[in-house]
């Protein structure tokens, strides 16, 4: 995929917000995105527009809705591309320590 | 069942590779062994069949029934954990594969969901996915797959 579509898309605060969200909770519209955004409408689907464009989200049509989802393999392709496989687990390792640590562990319904 | 109650995995790769080939790949015992950690998945590809993914030792590891089969295009299976109680306990997930020609190359798209927020069958599959696919782009892209990363689940 193209490098810079994905650090466009990355290179903005509203941006990673949404894709935060739907990491939170994957699959969702563009009404339930806007919920509690500082964004207009108009402004939430241009960004879901530039994501969609770099492969980071994609989305599917249910009945009437469009639902929204995370697509995770541009993010690890940038990963595997600058971290090696021996150091990935001892990083996983002390990013759950700092995690621990700072008390940031979510419901760890995301995590294995 | 709204979106809210549910858990999703959705992966979208492009692969430089023929629909005909990735399908092969997905439904081939030889081919599969080379990306899937040397598990296998052993199925007659008929709708309404049993399948189920073998590790090297001969356990099962997940099972289910072939729900939608149409080559080389979709694969809708019924998806149930055995090997680990907690993810068997949330019961029959469902798994869908696309694969659809995007100009020079094939877009596919994994869509693994359960109707239950916070799964942990979900959670697991989302480390999983990504290294089987990643390793299986590979594979057919430049004809030898990622060695295997990290370890083997254990039962």
């Amino acid at each position: 995929m193209d490098d810079d579509a994905v650090f466009r898309a990355l290179a903005d605060a509203s941006r990673r917000q949404l894709l935060d969200r739907l990491h939170q909770r994957n699959g969702q519209t563009l009404g339930e995105l806007c919920q509690g955004l500082d964004m207009t409408r108009q402004a939430v689907a241009k960004h879901l527009g530039v994501l969609a464009e770099a492969n980071l989200v994609t989305w599917r049509r249910q009945g009437r809705e469009k639902l929204h989802f995370i697509n995770p393999v541009p993010i690890n392709e940038i990963a595997e591309r600058w971290i090696s496989k021996f150091e990935l687990p001892r990083l996983r390792a002390l990013s759950e320590l700092k995690k621990d640590l700072e008390g940031e562990h979510d419901d760890g319904s995301s995590q294995e | 069942m709204t979106e809210a109650a549910k858990s999703s995995f959705v992966y979208v790769t492009y692969i430089r590779t023929t629909q005909e080939k990735l399908w092969a790949a997905l439904t081939t015992p030889e081919f599969i062994k080379k990306y899937w950690f040397g598990m296998n998945i052993e199925t007659d590809w008929k709708a309404g069949s049993p399948w189920k993914l073998v590790f090297p030792d001969g356990r099962v590891a997940d099972t289910g029934e072939i729900v939608e089969i149409e080559r080389p295009k979709r694969l809708v299976l019924r998806w149930r954990n055995l090997f680990r109680p907690e993810l068997h306990e949330e019961g029959d997930a469902r798994c869908a594969i696309e694969i659809e020609q995007a100009g020079e190359v094939v877009r596919l798209t994994i869509m693994h969901e359960i109707d239950k927020p916070g799964s942990k069958l979900i959670g697991a599959v989302s480390v999983g996915w990504p290294k089987i696919l990643s390793s299986l782009k590979t594979l057919l892209e430049t004809g030898s797959a990622l060695p295997a990363i990290g370890e083997l689940p254990k039962s």
